[in-house]
């Protein structure tokens, strides 16, 4: 579907069935208080009628957006289709979970508009679902990017995780090669990280589980940009694969571009003419908030012209777009670092923009403090 | 108060010797609330420790005097004069004008360190003054305090009359009384001058921004007043008196300075340079024919350059500089410019330590970001057109070919242990090169070893070790000897190929390959990895003796940027930026001022 200048918008589902031990996502598991979120979704909506419209992607992320029940997931689709205008073929994108999705439900997403699904596989290997405390198999993933096709859904992403203890590369590639065999028009390939307030980070600090070594992380990054570019994706962004350029997600696309998004629910983030601002990652203070008539808002920041382009820089230098060669200012030091970058290989130039090869993806947090200094 | 004849038996002029942590500046805090110069409202530790490096590192590095009113159990009113001296190799000049200042000591010693030899310079230098010592047992407080064992260490170390020796706890207060009375009965008063024409002794001078120069002196005869022309015998500058008067807390001015008293002078004098430590001062009109003994114009001995880490702030440093200056006539310095750096300021210093505090307090109190380059000595060329040349700057390393003998400066280096140290100590001499050694007993059990050294292996951190291989009971001494022969070669060190003359250093030839190699290692530790390999090398003239690699970032990114992700990454980002401040752009490459300051030392502690 490619990039647009129209925005985005981000209902953040706060609810699991259970927590998964490696994620940092706000979510809650325990459905009691769906009926209090959708409500409070609502008047949150009210908030902000008129202010981005139109947009032309919605994202229903979470926690675990496909916990719902569909009658649930209508309301928030007949909510948001109140309250705001949307352009025609609106990329609309759920999150699910595999051990959710019966024939029902993916005819039900399809009846309500819903036109891609990103499928939570993480992994083909049963032994690295259990280890990632994920409540489905590896053939009932298979079964559920099924009952999508044969519900008619003609964009299905597959979430897939990679840098497990006790996954070797050859595994992994195992993991991949099944993967494919579903022809996925998306993949978004996360290399494991072990955060900070989750579990695993926790375990990472007892000693009992530790990150790949830097040397293996490159190389599992590497093969997994080479095998899935050897059959023909688009490496379009740090961790994200598009089976052709139109399938690559064009609400995520909006991060990294500085297009204005909305997003709703707790936790979520919004930006739009250069302020950013943040809700409560706490349902209770979401409920709250809305129930008192304010917004939930947490923080906001305004970026100064310094902040946004090192946003921009940071931003674009994770993706395959790059950025455009004009926003570094001009100076004899400047064009010295990017003739530096490419000679390493990390950084390509063409077209008066500059782009990351697969070696500068590795490094890309580390190059825009280099450029811009 | 007192002064002319009949005062002088009432004054008494005294030091403490001490070793770091022995309690000097505690036992003056409390001779100076004993005599109620300071009520205990207002008082703070470390009264005459003033600079903030003083008080954290325990170290003096400025003389300072106090004037303290005492009355002794007889009922005699006494004015007590403390002259605080600095503590280290690099200040003994100072030390040596400071204790010539006084009739006599008070040797501190820890009731459960025992006797520590870094201060027995001082103490030597007290005897050779003829000063009359005061062994004082301090911390008898503490559950592991061992008098008796300490008198011992006094007799047999020290060569003292342990009986004489006062037991105190200054942090308790106890026998605090007993060093007062024993100041004003074994301390004899300031003798008779021979003449009435006034001689002053400069020991100290600092700078008033109210005020200008505040001349610390001891009048050895006549007497100065407010109005007097005076003239400084080493220079024959003349100024007039505005002010004299003692030191208490603040300056309290008196009518006069006579004979035998410690004081201060201010006179107009506008820089503390226009004063040269160990000068003396006397009437314009009524001069005295000789100036008192022991004067000597202090050089610097070690240089190094200063340079801001951002360029913009050249003026800054460069203001930084001059107030700097106000207060330190030791310190010297002209405008030097470096490829790597830029502009800046060739520095010269009494010693490393000297050149430490000026960094330090560079920092700390002028806020300055700075760099500061490898130290180098003064070295002599004779080039085969019969010119020489003095180089103190690698930069003005003349062209190899034109070199016809090279000559480092000597230092006759005096190091004083007790017997069993001898052999630790005799290994790092020879390793700096040391020649020429003799030896000789000071008293059964300590000995002094002399060494012929080059200055250059002396000013990193010789002293240093000394006391790590002595475990403390080393103290050291120079003197500048002459100028030797030496093959020197100029030592660069190149980053990804490009030599930063910032990091050059002058070294004799064998000496090359092993500073290389350690530079390289250094450098390695401190430059931060980047996107791309780095390779450090150390090089003399086109031949490459020495390399190190910093291996390049192999991953450096989060897998996950979404809507919540983008804030965090941009705050992360700004902070490594301001890591990056404190660093030097040389090319492509980022250096950090800690790489700079790791070529400072020559070993690792």
């Amino acid at each position: 579907m490619g990039k647009t200048e129209k925005s985005g918008l981000y209902v953040h589902v706060p609810f699991c069935l259970r927590k998964c031990p490696y994620c940092a996502f706000y979510s809650i598991p325990s459905m009691q208080l769906v009926p209090s979120w959708l409500k409070a979704l609502e008047k949150e909506m009210d908030c902000y009628r008129n202010r981005f419209d139109p947009f032309d992607s919605i994202y229903l992320g979470g926690g675990t957006p496909s916990v719902l029940r569909l009658v649930e997931i209508e309301r928030i689709m007949n909510a948001l289709f109140d309250h705001f205008t949307f352009a025609a073929h609106t990329e609309i994108t759920i999150e699910a979970n595999p051990g959710d999705l019966t024939q029902a439900k993916a005819k039900g997403f399809r009846s309500l508009g819903i036109n891609r699904v990103n499928v939570g596989v993480q992994s083909f290997d049963d032994r690295i679902l259990a280890f990632l405390g994920r409540r489905h198999t590896a053939r009932q993933a298979g079964e559920a990017v099924d009952m999508l096709r044969s519900a008619g859904f003609e964009n299905v992403g597959m979430d897939l995780i990679y840098g497990v203890s006790g996954q070797d590369l050859g595994a992994w590639s195992d993991t991949l090669h099944c993967a494919l065999s579903f022809a996925p028009e998306h993949l978004s390939c996360y290399q494991l990280t072990l955060e900070a307030e989750t579990p695993f980070g926790a375990m990472m600090d007892q000693g009992l589980i530790t990150p790949l070594p830097e040397k293996e992380e490159r190389l599992w990054f590497l093969e997994t940009s080479r095998f899935l570019g050897k059959r023909g994706f688009i490496h379009y962004e740090i961790s994200n694969f598009a089976r052709e350029e139109r399938f690559s997600s064009r609400h995520n696309t909006k991060y990294w571009n500085h297009v204005p998004y909305l997003g709703l629910g707790p936790s979520a983030h919004s930006f739009l003419d250069g302020s950013r601002w943040w809700n409560a990652r706490s349902l209770d203070t979401y409920l709250e908030k809305l129930s008192a008539g304010k917004a939930p808002i947490e923080d906001s920041e305004h970026l100064t012209d310094e902040e946004f382009l090192l946003e921009t820089v940071a931003l674009g230098l994770r993706t395959s777009r790059g950025i455009a060669l004009e926003i570094l200012s001009p100076g004899t030091a400047g064009e010295e670092r990017i003739s530096t970058l490419e000679a390493c290989g990390l950084i390509r130039q063409d077209h008066s923009r500059l782009s990351p090869t697969r070696a500068g993806f590795l490094v890309a947090d580390r190059m825009p403090l280099y450029l811009l200094d | 108060m007192h002064g002319g004849k009949q005062g002088m038996i009432h004054i008494r002029n005294f030091s403490i010797i001490a070793h770091i942590d022995h309690g000097k500046s505690t036992l003056a805090d409390r001779l100076i609330q004993k005599t109620g110069l300071v009520d205990d409202r207002h008082f703070r530790d470390q009264i005459l420790d003033t600079m903030d490096i003083e008080r954290e590192r325990g170290i003096t590095i400025k003389s300072q005097a106090i004037t303290l009113p005492y009355t002794s159990k007889e009922g005699e009113n006494y004015e007590l004069n403390l002259i605080d001296t600095p503590g280290h190799v690099d200040f003994s000049y100072e030390v040596s004008r400071a204790l010539a200042s006084c009739e006599g000591v008070l040797l501190l010693v820890d009731a459960s360190q025992g006797v520590e030899a870094q201060t027995i310079a001082n103490l030597y230098a007290a005897m050779e003054h003829d000063l009359e010592i005061i062994p004082v047992i301090n911390k008898i407080d503490l559950p592991s305090a061992d008098i008796d064992r300490v008198k011992e260490e006094i007799e047999a170390d020290l060569g003292l009359d342990s009986d004489l020796s006062i037991l105190c706890s200054a942090k308790e207060g106890t026998g605090i009384e007993e060093v007062l009375e024993a100041i004003v009965k074994k301390i004899p008063p300031p003798s008779l001058p021979e003449s009435d024409t006034l001689k002053a002794l400069i020991f100290d001078a600092h700078y008033d921004p109210y005020r200008g120069t505040v001349v610390s002196c001891r009048v050895f005869s006549g007497k100065v007043r407010p109005g007097d022309i005076i003239r400084l015998m080493s220079t024959g500058a003349t100024y007039k008196v505005e002010e004299v008067g003692f030191f208490r807390l603040t300056r309290e001015p008196q009518k006069e300075l006579s004979t035998g008293q410690v004081g201060y002078i201010i006179s107009g004098i506008k820089t503390v340079s226009d004063t040269r430590i160990g000068d003396t001062i006397t009437l314009d009109g009524n001069p005295a024919e000789k100036a008192l003994p022991g004067f000597k114009e202090v050089k610097p001995v070690v240089f190094s350059s200063v340079y801001p880490i951002s360029s913009e702030d050249y003026q800054s440093l460069s203001d930084s500089l001059e107030k700097y200056k106000l207060n330190d006539a030791a310190l010297v310095f002209q405008k030097d410019s470096s490829a790597a750096l830029g502009l800046g300021f060739r520095c010269g210093f009494l010693g490393l330590l000297h050149l430490e505090i000026f960094q330090e307090r560079l920092e700390r109190e002028f806020d300055q970001s700075i760099i500061m380059t490898v130290p180098s000595v003064r070295y002599r060329f004779l080039l085969t057109n019969g010119d020489s040349l003095v180089v103190d700057n690698p930069i003005n390393y003349p062209d190899p070919a034109a070199i016809e003998s090279s000559l480092e400066p000597y230092i006759r280096s005096r190091i004083m242990i007790p017997e069993r140290y001898m052999g630790a100590v005799m290994d790092p001499c020879l390793e700096r090169r040391g020649v020429n050694s003799r030896f000789s007993y000071l008293t059964p059990g300590r000995i002094e070893i002399q060494f012929d050294m080059p200055l250059s292996e002396v000013i990193y951190d010789f002293y240093d070790r000394l006391k790590t291989v002595t475990q403390g009971y080393g103290s050291f001494d120079y003197d500048l000897l002459d100028y030797r022969k030496s093959d020197l070669v100029r030592l660069d060190i190149l980053v990804n190929g490009e030599r930063v003359d910032a990091l050059s250093q002058i070294v004799q030839r064998d000496r090359a390959r092993p500073r290389a190699l350690q530079a390289c290692q250094r450098l390695k530790e401190e430059i931060p990895r980047h996107l791309f390999k780095i390779a450090i090398q150390g090089a003399v003239g086109g031949t490459i003796i020495a390399r190190s690699t910093v291996s390049p970032f192999r991953k450096d990114v989060t897998a996950k940027c979404y809507g919540g992700d983008i804030t965090r990454k941009r705050k992360l980002l700004e902070k490594q930026k301001k890591g990056k401040k404190r660093m030097k752009m040389i090319g492509s490459v980022t250096i950090p001022q800690s790489a700079f300051v790791s070529l400072l030392k020559s070993e690792k502690k």
